[in-house]
C-alpha cells in the first residue's frame, strides 16, 4: 500500500505533538535516532490513517506530508 | 493512486529551524508561510524579524527579510513600507518581550499612525531567548526566572493585553487574538493571519494578529502540557477573538 502519511525524519524533533493530535492513535516515536539525536515520529499502520492532516497541521517543524487515495 | 492533502509550504525555506522541540513558533512560521504562498505574495513581501527566539526568522521565511534592533521592528517596517511601491507587503514577527516591553512605544505609534503594515505578535508570556524572564504578558502568579515566587501584582503590576490596548486606537484596522493549542485553533489562526495580510493588501491600514504560543523549555513542562497551559491558563487571561475590524464594522 502506498503510504498516506510520510515523515521527513531528519526534520523531526520528537516533540510528540502529532501523536497527541492523531484521532487514530497510530503515530509513535521510532526506536532509532535521527542525526540530531531525536527519535522520529512514524506510522506503521498506514491503512488505519484517515488522511485528516491533523498531524501535519500541529507539527511545528513541517515534517509531515499527507496523501489520500484518489476517488475514481 | 494517491492525491496530496497536506505538504510543507513553499513560503518557508528548506532550512531546519533552531526552535526547541514542540515550540509553537514553528507552527506560526508555517501559517505565515502558507498565507504568503496562498495569496501569491512571496515575491512581493518583506518581513522584519525582531529580537527574541525568532531573531533568525530571516533564514526561515522564503520572502525578502531583514532584522531590526530589539523592539524596533514596527519602525523599520514603517520605513520599508513607505519607500517601496505600494503593492509591496511588509510584516513584522515579534515576541511579547520585544513588542510589549522594549518595543511598546514603536508598536503603539505604528498602530496610532495607521501604518499599512502587518504585525505577527507571538505571545508566550515569557522572554524565551534569554532564559525565561518575566514579560509584561506573564500571568499573575506565573513563576519565571525573575519572578521565582510568581508574578505579584503589587510588585510587578498586571499583564498587558496588547490586542485590547491597540484596538482603542483609530489607526488600527484589524486586530485579532488567536491560539495554537489545538488543530481547530491553528486553522482559525491561519484565517486571521490571512485577514491581516488582506487588510494591508487592500490599503486599509495597521493590522495585527496576536498568537498565543508556547515556551516548553522555559515554562518547564513538556510540549503537550504547554498546549494545555495555553488553553487553561492563558486563554482566560487573553480571550480569543476579533478586537478590531474596520471593514466588518468593529
Ligand atoms: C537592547 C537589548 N536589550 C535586551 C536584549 C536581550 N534580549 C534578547 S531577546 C529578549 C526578550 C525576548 O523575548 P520575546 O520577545 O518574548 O521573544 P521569545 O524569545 O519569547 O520568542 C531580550 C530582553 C537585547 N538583545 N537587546
Ligand atoms: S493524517 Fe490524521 S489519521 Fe493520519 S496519521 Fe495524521 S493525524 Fe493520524
Ligand atoms: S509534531 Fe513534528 S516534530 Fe513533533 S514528533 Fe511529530 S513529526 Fe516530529
Ligand atoms: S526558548 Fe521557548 S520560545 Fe524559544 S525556541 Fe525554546 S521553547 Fe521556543
Ligand atoms: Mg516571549
Amino acid at each position: 500500500m502506498e503510504p498516506r502519511v510520510v515523515f521527513n525524519e531528519e526534520l523531526c524533533k520528537g516533540c510528540s505533538l502529532c501523536i497527541s493530535a492523531c484521532p487514530k492513535n497510530i503515530i509513535y516515536l521510532a526506536d532509532r535516532l535521527n542525526s540530531k539525536g531525536y527519535r522520529p515520529a512514524t506510522v506503521t499502520e498506514q491503512d488505519k490513517c484517515i488522511s485528516c492532516a491533523a498531524c501535519g497541521r500541529i507539527c511545528p517543524d513541517a515534517v509531515i506530508t499527507v496523501y489520500r487515495p484518489k476517488k475514481k | 493512486m494517491m492525491e496530496l492533502v497536506f505538504e510543507r509550504t513553499n513560503g518557508l525555506t528548506e532550512k531546519p529551524t533552531h526552535y526547541c522541540p514542540g515550540c509553537t513558533h514553528g507552527i506560526i512560521h508555517r501559517l505565515v508561510g502558507e498565507v504568503l504562498e496562498e495569496m501569491d505574495i512571496i515575491e512581493d513581501t518583506v518581513g522584519v524579524a525582531s529580537v527574541g527566539c525568532s531573531v533568525l526568522a530571516y533564514d526561515y521565511f522564503n520572502c525578502d527579510m531583514t532584522q531590526a534592533a530589539h523592539g524596533r521592528a514596527p519602525a523599520v517596517a514603517t520605513g520599508i513600507k513607505r519607500v517601496l511601491p505600494k503593492d509591496r507587503i511588509v510584516f513584522t514577527y515579534q515576541g511579547d518581550g520585544d513588542l510589549a516591553s522594549i518595543g511598546m512605544a514603536e508598536i503603539v505609534h505604528a498602530a496610532a499612525r495607521g501604518e499599512n503594515i502587518t504585525v505577527i505578535f507571538v505571545n508566550n508570556a515569557i522572554y524565551g531567548m534569554t532564559g525565561g524572564q518575566m514579560a509584561p504578558t506573564s500571568l499573575v502568579g506565573q513563576k519565571t526566572a525573575t519572578s521565582p515566587f510568581g508574578r505579584d501584582i503589587a510588585l510587578q503590576g498586571s499583564p498587558i493585553r496588547v490586542s485590547e490596548l491597540l484596538a482603542t486606537l483609530d489607526g488600527a484596522s484589524y486586530i485579532e487574538r488567536v491560539s495554537t493549542h489545538d488543530v481547530a485553533s491553528i486553522i482559525k489562526a491561519k484565517k486571521a493571519i490571512r485577514k491581516a495580510f488582506e487588510t494591508q493588501k487592500n490599503g486599509l491600514g495597521f493590522s495585527m494578529v496576536e498568537v498565543l504560543s508556547t515556551c516548553p523549555t522555559n515554562w518547564g513542562i513538556d510540549p503537550k502540557e504547554s498546549l494545555d497551559w495555553v488553553k487553561e491558563k492563558m486563554i482566560p487571561e487573553y480571550p480569543l477573538g476579533v478586537y478590531k475590524d474596520v471593514k466588518g464594522g468593529k
